[in-house]
């Protein structure tokens, strides 16, 4: 049996929507907005058409759950210099080829002939970086606080190393900090969130007890599987009806109040929160994470002097509202006529993870 | 681009690493993330590194659906 898809079961599914009928119909008459921030929940909810199984007033929305959708185009932009650098090798996770960046992106330039490639895991960056000693290897460090403990974990295994030929470009984002700036968005009508599960191992779910005081936002932790997210949106429907907001936890497996602590002591003894531009969204202060001074021999914007410029650019993509929940990809104008996965012009069609193209690929519920 | 997996540690390598049991096939990952790892434990497995332990109560469910049983 395929874990991926086969926790809980079909009865565990049907109870659950039955719950979330008779509570919805509990709930006074309006539609009622809940956002999974986390495009993994994004592609489970659309793999398995969970929508469909929702009443009319309950919409589920994707955030900017995706880390390569809010990568800026700044970004990709210097990591295709980079990539055109003599000497370097940029190494990447897959998901960031395709993205665009001002002008181009890392799979045209591959195929132009720079060195550019894809690795598994940041240990497979230095890896390469300790196969060519005359090279310097550039590692384009997206992802976030899922991800970041262990790119800071290899910087640390390079400085031991002597690997200084290693370095990596950070473009990580931080959830919290992002789930304020949602709410403080006076479009917002987000009425409680789908905190993403992997993200909250690392960060616990304490880590959200700030933004719930704050805004009195409904917030459950939860699980990929069907019946994981099914089953968290009972909770949330509960405390959005006894206007009880509080942080819970449905994916107790593997998230605890507290986190990951030793993953956390390992991302910040390597890096430190800065202001992070957000594509589509904008800056939002403390939401990502540089290299501290003393890993700075690592950081590729230290050794090649170089600054993200950040890119607004006017045009008809609207992933910025998407990511907000103001609109759903289908009531962009040119969602799946100019704008499609063979043909992307926005990054939430270029990540299969982004809500543009889990909505292309699996049709229903596009509206918000 | 957060998708993790578990995974069933098989062997403890080295100070850094483990071998574990993903459906069948094994593979070498970094365990620094983590206190203390041990044979048997389910680790969920994100771009090569363990990042945390399942929980004991649900680890012996998460590990039937991993062998299929
Ligand atoms: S359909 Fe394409 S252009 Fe429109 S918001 Fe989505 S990614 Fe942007």
């Amino acid at each position: 049996m395929n874990l991926q898809t086969g926790y809980g079961t079909r009865s565990d599914c049907e109870r659950y929507a039955d719950q979330i009928h008779t509570l919805a119909g509990d709930l006074p008459d309006r539609t009622f907005h809940l956002m999974e921030v986390c495009g993994s929940h994004t592609m489970s909810i659309a793999r398995h058409g969970l929508k469909a199984l929702l009443p009319d007033k309950i919409k589920l929305l994707s955030g900017p759950g995706c880390p390569v959708c809010v990568t800026d185009e700044g970004y990709i932009d210097n990591a295709i210099r980079l990539a055109r650098t003599e000497g370097v090798i940029l190494t990447t996770f897959g998901d960031l080829m395709k993205v665009p960046g001002t002008q181009t992106a890392l799979e045209r330039v591959r195929s132009e002939g720079a060195d550019v490639r894809v690795v598994y895991s940041p240990l497979d960056a230095l890896e390469i970086a300790q196969e060519h000693p005359d090279r310097r290897v550039v590692f384009a460090a997206v992802g976030f606080e899922t991800t970041a403990p262990g790119i800071a974990a290899t910087v640390i295994q390079a400085r031991d190393e002597g690997a200084t030929n290693f370095l990596i470009l950070p473009a990580h984002k931080l959830v919290p900090p992002a789930l304020r700036a949602l709410l403080d968005d006076p479009a917002c009508r987000v009425d409680g969130f789908l905190c993403p599960g992997h993200v909250s191992t690392i960060i616990g779910s304490n880590a959200y007890e700030p933004v719930v005081t704050d805004y009195a936002i409904p917030s459950i932790v939860a699980g990929f599987e069907p019946t994981d997210i099914l089953e968290a949106i009972p909770m949330l429907l509960r405390q959005i009806q006894t206007r009880q907001p509080r942080v819970e936890t449905q994916y107790h497996r593997v998230v605890k109040p507290e986190g990951n602590r030793k993953a956390l002591e390992t991302m910040y003894a390597v890096y430190e929160p800065i202001d992070a531009v957000w594509r589509g969204i904008g800056p939002i202060p403390k939401s990502g994470l540089k290299v501290r001074e003393t890993y700075a021999a690592h950081d590729a914007y230290a050794v090649f002097g170089i600054s993200d410029a950040p890119f607004f650019k006017e045009g008809p993509c609207r992933c910025g509202d998407v990511l907000k929940g103001i609109i759903g990809p289908r009531e962009c104008s040119i969602f799946g006529t100019a704008c499609t996965p063979r043909t992307p012009l926005g990054p939430c069609m270029v990540s299969s993870e982004g809500s543009c193209a889990a909505e292309y690929k699996y049709g229903t519920g596009g509206e918000a | 681009m957060c998708l993790a997996v578990p995974a069933r540690v098989v062997e403890i390598t080295d100070e850094q690493s483990c071998r574990v049991d993903v459906g069948g096939s094994t593979l070498k990952i970094n365990r620094v993330l983590l206190e203390d790892v041990e044979v048997g434990d389910v680790v969920l497995v994100h771009a090569g590194f363990a990042i945390e332990k399942y929980d004991p109560d649900t680890a012996a469910e998460v590990l039937d659906l991993l062998t299929g049983q």
